[in-house]
């Protein structure tokens, strides 16, 4: 089975993309699986099951995303294994620009859209910097000129990855993503693979329910913003 | 620059003087936080100086960020193609019309053309715009191929083509920055390190404004522009600033602007110029037209002597028109004068 981690920011169109993927792949949808990572609500799987495409959802709740697709992406595997399927995408909403959902060898591609903001490929961290394949959505209602720029700011922060233009509408570029996909590398097991970013370290008492505010309350990695004297 | 030389100015040269030189690698510390690194010490031992927690916040160490920087300039600096694909002709081999018939065409277009399509609404004007912009190979559900200077184009060569070849226009296209004209034009020329700034973005702006109806300033902000004048900025830095050497426009009629100037502004930049319109201006303006129906090209005709001198008559009757709508729009009244 080949694996293709998907991730990027809300609404930015991985749904869109990872559908127009498929298409152009020209694959049986019986031959592939999605696992959709979210936090707390997501109606993703309607878009799926409506192609006939067998999705698994989960909600990551009061943890990070991120940790939270760690800990599940090996059970992800096996369930797409034992379904049979020739593709496995995992689609996940990056809420946290902190983390990055890749794993080494395997092939990691991170939706971003032009109306995000010109400068936000140099916010978002390493779900764009560790990313193989960038794929930048919604071209068709922004200037040539903003695209360009766009582009440009990806490219300073991942000078490696491919960035393929593709209109999650439409499906134009997606073609060029499928010939790419179709690199995905075939595995079995997870098992010892590792993840191409660390995770944060941090653990403070609010991370395990601690509601109150104040010094007394606070234990553990915290970090202290420094204000300057008035 | 190949890879050991950028090592070697990375290794010996102080970061401030790399800056000086090639002021994109600025961004390259911004983005790290580390824009207010001692300047004076080349990287690694200017690194030295700085915050190794911040650096770690980004999941990297010195060596890591030295490999990186020499990365990004490899990208930024040491590329020679900055000035985008060259390609001297474009050629479209027909496929099939809408209902399968065969579409018997096969049309080159070189450098410095324009070309109009006009059709029917729902014709497939807009589609032959798509299989150029993704250099269809039978792959559409046109079935048509184009080619790049008379050759078939491997997917490698289309995945490294896409995004660089065409540049595009449409009615659906804004401007969603908010910037100033001038902060923004100087934003998208300083992603291009080849070119003079202040040069070209003066020219662009005193471009665009000839091309739009109401006149503009440095200081307007880009979501304040009308249609027209967004429309115009985009033409103006589309010819000054895109490196692409094949522009596709989908329906700009509305926009207010001064068409004919426009696609000479383009074709006067040797690029080639693919208009899908309904004007007549925007048709007859082209060196040629494709005539489509029903999904496929059914003729293409080249604008004879006649056409063109019809087009001074025709630019007239816009005028009229463009006259009585401006009228109208300052609330006045029409009479049977202003129909001339
Ligand atoms: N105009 C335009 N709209 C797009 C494009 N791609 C996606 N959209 C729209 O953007 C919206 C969000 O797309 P989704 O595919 O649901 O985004 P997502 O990243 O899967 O969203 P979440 O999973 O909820 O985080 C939808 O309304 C899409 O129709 C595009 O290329 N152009
Ligand atoms: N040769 C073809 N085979 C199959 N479908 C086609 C073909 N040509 C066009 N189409 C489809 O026909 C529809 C209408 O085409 P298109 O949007 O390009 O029309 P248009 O000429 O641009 O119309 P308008 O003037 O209204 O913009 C589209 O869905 C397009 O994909
Ligand atoms: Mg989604
Ligand atoms: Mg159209
Ligand atoms: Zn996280
Ligand atoms: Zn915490």
């Amino acid at each position: 089975m080949q694996l293709i981690t998907v991730a990027g920011p809300p609404s930015s169109g991985k749904t869109s993309v990872i559908l127009k993927l498929i298409e152009a792949m020209q694959i049986a949808a019986s031959d592939v699986g999605v696992v959709k990572f979210d936090c707390l609500t997501s109606f993703d799987h309607l878009r799926y099951e409506e192609r006939g495409i067998r999705v698994e959802t989960g909600f990551s709740g009061k943890l990070c995303p991120d940790h939270f697709f760690v800990s599940n992406i090996e059970a992800a595997v096996e369930w797409g294994q034992s379904a049979g399927f020739k593709y496995l995408i995992t689609e996940s909403a990056g809420l946290c620009n902190r983390c990055s959902p890749y794993i080494h060898g395997i092939m990691a591609i991170c939706v971003i859209d032009n109306l995000a903001g010109i400068n936000t490929p140099r916010k978002i961290g390493p779900m764009l910097k560790m990313a193989d394949i960038v794929v930048v959505t919604k071209g068709d209602i922004v200037s040539q000129a903003e695209r360009e720029v766009f582009a440009f700011n990806i490219r300073q922060v991942n000078t490696a990855a491919r960035v393929i233009f593709v209109n999650g509408i439409n499906g134009q570029g997606a073609t060029i993503l499928a010939s790419h996909a179709a690199k995905a590398r075939n595995i079995q097991t997870l098992r010892d693979l590792k993840l191409r970013f660390t995770t944060p370290a941090a653990v403070c008492s609010y991370c395990t329910g601690e509601i109150r505010i104040g010094n007394e309350y606070q234990m553990g990695t915290m970090k202290r913003m420094e204000f300057k004297k008035p | 620059m190949s890879d050991t030389d950028t090592l070697y100015m990375v290794l010996t040269v102080p970061v401030g003087e790399i800056i000086a030189k090639y002021p994109v690698c600025q961004n390259f510390f911004t983005n790290l936080r580390i824009e207010n690194i001692e300047r004076g010490l080349p990287l690694h031992q200017a690194l030295e100086k700085t915050d190794p927690e911040t650096l770690s916040e980004f999941g990297l160490d010195r060596h890591a960020i030295q490999r990186e920087f020499c990365d990004f300039l490899n990208v930024f600096v040491g590329r020679s193609d900055a000035a985008g694909p060259e390609i001297a002709g474009i050629t479209i081999i027909g496929g099939h019309g809408k209902a399968g018939e065969p579409e018997n065409c096969r049309v080159t277009i070189n450098r410095g053309e324009t070309i109009s399509i006009v059709g029917p609404t729902g014709s497939g004007k807009s589609r032959l715009l798509a299989d150029i912009e993704c250099l269809a190979n039978c792959d559409t559900p046109t079935g048509r191929q184009i080619l790049l200077d008379g050759q078939n184009l491997d997917d490698e060569r289309r995945i490294e083509l896409q995004g660089r070849l065409v540049a595009q226009l449409s009615q659906n296209m804004n401007f969603v920055i908010d910037l100033t004209v001038d902060d923004f034009l100087r934003m998208h020329a300083g992603s291009r390190h080849s070119i003079n700034i202040d040069e070209t973005v003066e020219r662009c702006f005193v471009c665009a404004n000839s091309l739009a109806g109401e006149a503009f300033s440095l200081d307007t902000r880009l979501t304040q522009l009308s249609g027209g004048q967004s429309r115009a900025l985009m033409i103006a830095d589309t010819a000054f600033m895109s490196t692409s050497p094949i522009v596709l426009i989908d329906e700009i009629e509305n926009a207010g602007i001064d068409r004919r100037q426009a696609i000479e502004l383009l074709a006067s930049r040797d690029k080639i110029v693919f208009i899908s319109t309904h004007d007549p201006l925007l048709a007859l303006g082209a060196d040629r037209r494709l005539i489509i129906k029903n999904g496929g090209i059914s003729g293409i005709i080249t604008t004879s002597e006649e056409e063109k001198s019809c087009l001074t008559e025709i630019e007239r009757l816009d005028a009229r028109l463009f006259q009585i709508r401006k009228k109208l729009r300052n609330g006045e009244i029409i009479s049977r004068n202003a129909l001339g």
